[in-house]
Formats: structure tokens, C-alpha cells, sequence
């Protein structure tokens, strides 16, 4: 009977750890997969509703660049083209959970696509679409657009480093100079690092090289370059 | 605890695999919907940005 008792035992100690374990996968699963479909869908909203807003002729007494962003609404759009045709986002204002659930966040009071000064775009990693997963390949000289309702802006990339999650200095209007004037348009992207830590943040700066008025049929360079 | 669950759903074999898929179905789901989005902040993946104190979850918006 002892022993009876003994193997109910450790059979109920193993079933307890086997779902244990499961679960832990199916919380992977979670974190790789199902939030990935939630972003998927909140870009496809967000693509949706900019395209809708831009094509939609400027209400009178507002002007055609909007400054003011209410938190989670779409900014922008951001193409890597050099990671790839698929590599567009939509950026949202905010840098918040939710915020970046949805795409990459735009951090408030940094400037917006084509300002002079330091527009600051922070994005996942690994989870929620991933949107800034291969920031890693970016090199030199390597293309960074956004467009807005009025123009494509091509950045070119200058630099590429690590820092500590602490480096507030890397947002600033001129990057680690909290009191110079800002004289250069730069874009600077952060993402964890390495891949599933956060133990440091990955930093790619880049600075403004072109302006583009959009209209019809007009596509800057740095998008018709890319290959399959 | 899976003997004894198993023990317990009423019906004949087909019914007990269906009832057993709907429960399976059940966890899953408050998992996915509750459970594991309340996890997720505690774990490192979605500190993307620079703050000056990491550890404390800010929303810039809301402050002052």
C-alpha cells in the first residue's frame, strides 16, 4: 500500500512538472507568434487610417505637417529598404507598452520627420511584429525613409553602437548634448540588445540627406533600389 | 490529476475526448488572454527604449 501511495506520488509530481513545462512553451509561442497577429493587424489599421488621412484634403486653418500627435495614432511611415521591400512600419506616437504594441513609437517631444534637431524612433526587438529585429544589419550609408503626408525624407545611416538602457543622452535634440542647437536633421532608432535582453539598447543614428514633395508617381531613390 | 479528471468526465469515450478538448481549450485561452499578457512586462523583451531609470516602467506621456 506504501508503495502504491509512493507512485501516485511521484507520477502526480511529474504530470505537475510536464504541464509546467508546456506551458512555459505555449508562453513562448505567445511572445514569438500570437503577438506578432496582434501588431500585424494594429499596422494594417494604422496603414489604413494614414492613407485614408493623407489622401483626405487638409482641413482649412491646419497645416499640411501636424506637430501634434495625440499618443498611439500613426505618425509616419518608416522603411529599412536595405533590410528588404517588406521592411515598412507604421510609427506611432508614444513610447509606452501599449504604445509600441502597435509599431515603432516616435518619443514625444523629439522632432518630427524632416526637423532639424533629433527625431528619436524606439521599436521591438523580437516580440510585437519585431519591427526593429535586424536593426543589427544596418551599415553605413544604408537608407532610413519616412513619409509623411507632404514628402519622403531619406536618412542615411552614420552610426551604429551600443549603449547602456540608461543613455537619455542618446534623445537629446543634438545626441549627448543637452544644450547645443541643433543645426543637422538626424534620426536616431533604439531597440534592445542583444536579441531577448535588455541589457544594453542598440542605437543607429542617421542624418537627413534628401527631401522629396511627394505626387503622383513620385518614389525617392533609395525605395526604387531595392532588390528582390 | 489527469487520472482523476479523466475519471470524472461523465459520458462515454467520444464525450469524455470532447469534454477534455473544450477544458484544454479553456486553459489555453485564459492564458493567452489573461494570464500572459499580465506576465509579459515583467520580462526584459519589451525594454526597447533609453530611460534613465530602466527598471521602473514609465509612460512619458504621463507625466508632468
Amino acid at each position: 500500500m506504501r508503495s502504491e501511495r509512493l507512485r501516485r506520488a511521484v507520477s502526480g509530481l511529474g504530470q505537475l512538472m510536464i504541464t509546467l513545462g508546456l506551458i512555459l512553451l505555449l508562453f513562448c509561442v505567445y511572445e514569438l507568434k500570437v503577438t506578432n497577429l496582434y501588431t500585424d493587424e494594429q499596422q494594417k489599421q494604422l496603414d489604413k487610417t494614414l492613407t485614408k488621412t493623407w489622401a483626405a484634403p487638409v482641413p482649412p486653418g491646419r497645416p499640411a505637417t501636424l506637430t501634434v500627435f495625440p499618443e498611439g495614432t500613426a505618425v509616419a511611415r518608416i522603411y529599412l529598404p536595405s533590410l528588404g521591400k517588406d521592411q515598412v512600419h507604421v510609427v506611432v506616437e508614444g513610447v509606452s507598452h501599449e504604445d509600441l504594441k502597435k509599431g515603432p513609437g516616435h518619443y514625444p517631444g523629439t522632432e518630427f520627420p524632416g526637423e532639424i534637431g533629433n527625431m528619436v524612433i524606439s521599436g521591438h526587438r523580437t516580440t510585437y511584429g519585431a519591427p526593429f529585429n535586424r536593426l543589427d544589419e544596418l551599415r553605413g550609408g544604408d537608407p532610413i525613409v519616412m513619409e509623411t503626408r507632404t514628402a519622403f525624407y531619406t536618412y542615411r545611416v552614420i552610426s551604429s553602437y551600443v549603449v547602456k538602457p540608461s543613455a537619455i543622452g542618446e534623445t537629446d535634440h543634438v545626441p549627448n548634448q543637452p544644450t547645443a542647437t541643433p543645426t543637422k536633421a538626424l534620426v536616431t532608432l533604439t531597440t534592445c540588445n542583444p536579441k531577448y535582453s535588455a541589457r544594453q539598447r542598440l542605437i543607429i543614428r542617421g542624418e537627413l540627406q534628401s527631401t522629396l514633395a511627394k505626387g503622383p508617381g513620385v518614389v525617392p531613390p533609395a525605395l526604387l533600389a531595392v532588390g528582390g | 490529476m489527469y487520472v482523476w479528471l479523466w475519471r470524472h468526465l461523465p459520458g462515454p469515450l467520444i464525450a469524455r475526448l470532447l469534454q477534455a478538448a473544450v477544458l484544454l481549450g479553456a486553459v489555453v485561452a485564459v492564458l493567452m488572454l489573461v494570464v500572459f499578457p499580465r506576465v509579459e512586462p515583467l520580462l526584459p523583451y519589451q525594454d526597447v527604449t533609453v530611460d534613465p531609470n530602466p527598471s521602473v516602467t514609465v509612460t512619458p506621456s504621463a507625466s508632468p
